[in-house]
């Protein structure tokens, strides 16, 4: 693939790293070491891994959430912590695994779904309706669900409720983390199907945090795998699942399971661990 | 073949404030000896609820009503709390989800390895340290003697996981229920306690009742399976019929809807692959 070195980097990080404390010891916990990774405009780039491996603690301070130890984070040129919040928040948006946990149940969704945009600016209750309407159309709800609250709705409609939220302030970049895992397969697909034409639509760049390989290849263009904190491998997503380079990319996507009974079978002999090499 | 578990007409009501949920509408399945059916739905299909039923281990508001309920030539239909903890972890053993929910976390893993057979196989304690340890080796957690005296919290989430899974074999039992024990692993961790459950399985005889909504995890370790829609099996079969040939418009539905990994060649794991 051509590098075009004009585009426009949206997120980058460059070393980036993050320790914690750990409670009775003196050696700090590295959750990230020395990340440098890059998401260009329009571009959508997975970050894989097992839990524990990074991945939601580098998603996190590229959102703004959390500060580096160490490195830098850059959003479109300019280091984070230079940004204000507002400003940061309507560049760069996050959408959550659990559609259940991170929508208010006492909040109607015009409320919920409105939220960002009323804390940017003033704004008058006509405009928030028809923006609200606007939005609600674009992640395909009808427009009657803005009266209604969470617990009325189903895990794939509140995960719309949730990208609504997120593209309400028209943001340029969306993190999401799992967007897909907390629901059943039949509205993952639809779910990644609506970010899918989304991206297009509004000329988005996704940074999709996630395990599941399937995601990966519906969703994204490249994909960087995360292991122990460091960054062990990043290519085009064809690349890395045909002929990835990094030991731990093999294990990863030879542990997926197809669903064919003698290729997973195949795959759980493979998985089969001899006696002598056990966990400890 | 001369069914272990042989279900006949399952109905579960839940009793809600609004009136009364009709979860399980008739569900009669069997399982084989040594075999392993995988009930398999999306979230409030059923699929848990019916699995839970036959151990009456149903939550608060949810009563069952069963036609037949025989297990290992027994009618277990009529069994009362006391016969039913009998048969519980001695002849029907389970695993769940969440491993933290079949520990106790303020008594050592050892202890309550060694309690389930104290309480239905025999009082003496040597043989059930003994048991314990040999299971725990046979699962896959190193040192085990060491791990005797942990708390669960001590475990990592996969060590965890064998280690529930040594528990529901301490007594021998023909049947186990694992109830989406692999839904909280990662990809790797999944696949090695799957090719575990599978080798335990074939070493020692025991069906299985698998209930999961992943049709790879189907894939990879069914007999037959089972598909579950809005409280009724809609689809009933061998796994390879099933998934290679579907009738049931859900079922061709559920499996288009798995996202789709491009053609991967098959990879050879290398030698220290694994993971504590």
């Amino acid at each position: 693939m051509l590098v075009n070195t004009a585009r426009t980097i949206a997120l980058e990080a460059a070393m980036a790293t993050r320790e914690f404390a750990v409670k009775g010891r003196k050696e700090p916990f590295i959750a990230v070491n020395e990340v440098s990774l890059r998401l260009y405009e329009g571009e959508s780039l997975a970050l894989v891994g097992e839990s524990g491996s990074g991945k939601t603690t580098l998603a996190r301070m590229m959102l703004g959430l959390l500060e580096p130890t160490r490195g830098d984070l850059q959003v479109f040129g300019r280091e984070i912590s230079t940004y204000s919040r507002l400003h940061l928040a309507s560049l760069v948006q996050p959408v959550f695994q659990d559609p259940y946990a991170s929508l208010n149940p006492r909040k109607r969704l015009v409320d919920i779904i409105s939220m960002p945009l009323r804390a940017a600016r003033k704004v008058s209750r006509d405009e928030v309706e028809a923006r609200v309407e606007d939005i609600l159309r674009k992640v395909e709800l009808p427009a009657s669900f803005a009266r209604r609250f969470p617990h009325e709705l189903s895990g794939g409609q509140r995960q719309r409720v949730a990208i609504a939220r997120a593209l309400i302030n028209e943001p340029r970049i969306l993190v999401c983390d799992e967007p897909t895992s907390a629901l059943d397969v039949s509205v993952q697909a639809q779910i990644l199907e609506l970010l899918k034409q989304l991206r297009v639509e509004l000329g988005l760049s996704y940074l999709v945090v996630t395990h599941n390989i399937g995601v990966v290849s519906e969703l994204c263009d490249r994909v960087a795998v995360m292991y122990h904190g460091k960054l062990v491998e990043d290519g085009p997503v064809g690349n890395v699942l045909r002929a990835p380079v990094h030991d731990y990319t093999r294990r990863l996507l030879s542990a997926v399971l197809p669903v064919d009974p003698d290729q997973a079978r195949a795959l759980l002999l493979a998985a089969f661990i001899p006696p002598e090499n056990r966990p400890s | 073949m001369d069914a272990l578990l042989d279900i006949g007409g399952l109905e579960v009501d839940f009793s809600l404030k609004e009136g009364l949920l009709h979860a399980v509408k008739g569900v009669s399945f069997t399982v084989g000896r040594s075999e392993t059916l995988c009930l398999v739905g999306e979230s409030g299909s059923g699929k848990s609820l019916t699995a839970l039923s036959v151990l009456d281990l149903l939550p608060a508001g949810a009563t069952r009503r069963m036609e037949r309920a025989i297990f290992a030539g027994q009618d277990i239909s009529r069994y009362g709390e006391r016969q039913m903890q009998d048969l519980r972890g001695r002849a029907i053993g389970m695993i769940f989800q969440d491993p933290t929910m079949a520990f106790n976390p303020t008594m050592t893993i050892g202890r309550q390895l060694e309690e389930v057979y104290l309480r239905h196989v025999s009082r003496d304690r040597r043989k059930a340290r003994a048991r314990a340890i040999g299971l725990l080796d046979r699962v896959g957690v190193t040192r085990p003697e060491t791990r005797m005296d942990e708390y669960p919290h001590q475990l990592s989430g996969g060590l965890r996981q064998r280690a529930m899974i040594a528990m529901a074999l301490m007594c021998e039992p023909q049947l186990l229920i694992a109830d989406e024990p692999t839904t909280a692993l990662d990809v790797t961790m999944q696949a090695q306690v799957l090719s575990l459950l599978k080798s335990v399985q074939e070493s020692f005889g025991i069906a299985i009742l698998f209930i999961t909504h992943d049709l790879g995890v189907v894939a990879a370790i069914a007999d037959r399976i089972a598909v579950m829609k809005s409280g009724l099996i809609v689809e009933t079969g061998d796994v390879r019929q099933v998934l290679a040939n579907p009738r049931e418009a859900y079922t061709k539905a559920l499996i288009a809807a798995v996202p789709k990994a491009p053609g991967l060649a098959p990879l050879h794991l290398p030698e220290t692959a694994h993971a504590g």
